[in-house]
């Protein structure tokens, strides 16, 4: 699937719910099931720190395409890191430099991205492109 | 539904008008000009000095200064105090439980002339240790500067013992009274405070205007921090000397409408009586504590009795950012984090908590919202 395929897919899973309710109990539950982040990986160089919440990050090149890992300490930041994941993870470092992320704004947690919130995710994808920048300089070099 | 007034309160309609007709009816340059306009905007501005005075009882209406807020009367304090008086392993006391504005700025002085920071911890109630305070004060203590009212956990701090204390010794004292003078009445001739300092948007005023409040002694021998018009008597290129308090402290053209309007809010606030003001507040707080605990998990910092109508909690291992979050979505206002307080987080070993600060304007109802809101986010994250 490409990276917009990926965001569709999103955007019609949350067209289901009507109740912001429920958008975020299923935001949560995401969040909740998000699994895969390696303790070793917690580390200060990987963290991203916001006010309100912290962020994770680990980044990895595997045959030509960037893998990510990622956690949080809040919740409703972990589902959306989650989806971010979801999205950009397994694509190559052009595809993923080139992306342009609109399904947060389409299922409605645009709010989430303010960089008033401070919750990390706008340094988390700019942290996600600076890996594949770093990659592909890596690739070409 | 507003509970977050510990960061900022909303302004009253009187107070918003008082600034629209100073920008609509006599709009001018204080202190400047020989026309109309100009005097009359600054017998506005002096009477909101005088006004000002009276709130917090100073001796004279020169010892007001006019700062944009909080922030900036404790850094004027540590760039001029501090810059003249303050040398190398001098040391300043604060506390565990300050709000950054009262921990940067002397870290800034430490780094610039290689003073010493002593803190005085606090309890798991969230009050500070008097005796530990006591034994931290000596002959190298040079300045105590401590809140009246903690921001994070609504601790009211014993402020007269504190200053008794360090006067023992001739140590001057800095209150920062911004969590304090909009909860009950602040007398600083009877404290006896060397300065006091406080906001006005926390006061039901407007933002960029704060107060600095120092004895007419002390500031005398302060060194001016910033320069420019207003601050100076005359001014060659060789010399200039400094025009007399409070001017001295005001350079530049001073915020002259926030200045009024913020004499508006005390007149707001004045019109109703203390009593009334520390009654209602307390129940508030007390309804609000009493419900809150009833949610399954809740568990709130800061359990001093002594304490204004702030309540900073956690319920179970929910992060305040989510609580934050879902509130918001509930249309419920409170502040989440650390509070620019991290020192008192990191006592308890929590990232952050949600806070909820009460103002006169604030309802039981309200509150039922709060803990209704509160309740239905905590089944969800279950």
């Amino acid at each position: 699937m490409t990276i917009n395929e990926k965001q569709d897919e999103i955007i019609e899973e949350f067209s289901v719910f009507d109740d912001w309710m429920d958008k975020y109990s299923y935001l949560i539950e995401i969040g909740n099931s998000l699994e895969g982040f390696d303790e070793k990986n917690r580390v200060e160089q990987n963290l991203i720190e916001g006010c309100q919440s912290r962020v994770w990050l680990n980044g990895e090149l595997k045959d030509g395409k960037v893998y990510y890992t990622a956690d949080s300490d809040a919740i409703i930041t972990k589902g959306i890191v989650a989806l971010l994941i979801r999205v950009m993870s397994g694509h190559a470092p052009d595809e993923i430099l080139e992306a342009d992320l609109y399904f947060i704004d389409k299922i409605g947690l645009k709010e989430h991205l303010s960089p008033t919130r401070s919750n990390g995710l706008v340094s988390m994808i700019k942290q996600m492109r600076m890996y594949a920048l770093a990659f592909k300089t890596k690739m070409n070099g | 539904m507003y509970l977050d007034n510990a960061a900022t309160m909303q302004k009253p309609q009187v107070v918003i008008d008082s600034m629209v007709e100073v920008y609509t009816k006599y709009n001018s340059n204080i202190h400047r000009g020989t026309h109309h306009l100009s005097n009359v905007c600054t017998e506005a501005f002096e009477e909101a000095r005088i006004k000002i005075q009276k709130f917090i009882n100073a001796a004279n209406s020169h010892e007001v200064i006019f700062t944009r807020g909080t922030t900036e009367s404790i850094n004027l304090v540590a760039n001029t105090f501090g810059e003249a008086f303050l040398n190398e392993s001098d040391e300043v006391i604060i506390s565990e439980l300050e709000h950054h504005s009262n921990i940067v700025p002397w870290q800034m002085l430490r780094d610039r002339k290689g003073i010493v920071l002593k803190v005085i911890p606090i309890n798991a109630e969230g009050e500070l240790l008097l005796d530990e305070y006591r034994s931290l004060l000596s002959d190298k203590t040079k300045l105590v500067a401590v809140a009246h009212v903690s921001n994070a956990l609504g601790t009211i701090n014993p402020v007269r013992e504190i200053i008794e204390a360090a006067h023992a010794k001739d140590i001057p004292v800095l209150i920062d009274g911004a969590q304090a003078v909009h909860h009950f009445p602040v007398n600083v001739t009877e404290l006896d405070a060397d300065f006091y300092v406080f906001s006005g948007h926390k006061l039901y005023g407007p933002t960029g205007i704060g107060v600095l409040y120092g004895k007419e002694e002390l500031l005398n021998e302060m060194p001016p921090w910033h320069g420019g018009g207003e601050m100076i008597k005359s001014v060659t290129f060789e010399k200039t000397t400094y025009n007399e308090l409070p001017f001295k402290f005001e350079a530049g053209t001073p915020d002259y409408v926030s200045a009024i309007g913020l004499g508006k809010a005390i007149d707001y606030l004045t019109s109703y009586s203390w009593n009334d003001i520390v009654d209602y507040e307390r129940e508030l707080l007390d309804y609000a504590t009493e419900k809150l605990l009833a949610v399954e998990g809740l568990k709130i910092f800061g359990t001093t009795k002594n304490k204004s109508s702030v309540i900073s909690f956690l319920v179970g291992n929910i992060h305040p950012y989510d609580m934050g979050v879902m509130l918001d979505k509930m249309g419920i206002a409170v502040r989440t984090g650390h509070h620019c307080a991290q020192p008192v987080m990191d006592r308890f070993g929590i990232p952050g908590t949600v806070r909820a600060s009460f103002a006169i304007y604030n309802t039981k109802e309200e509150i039922d919202k709060l803990i209704e809101g509160v309740k239905k986010i905590n089944q969800i994250f279950e």
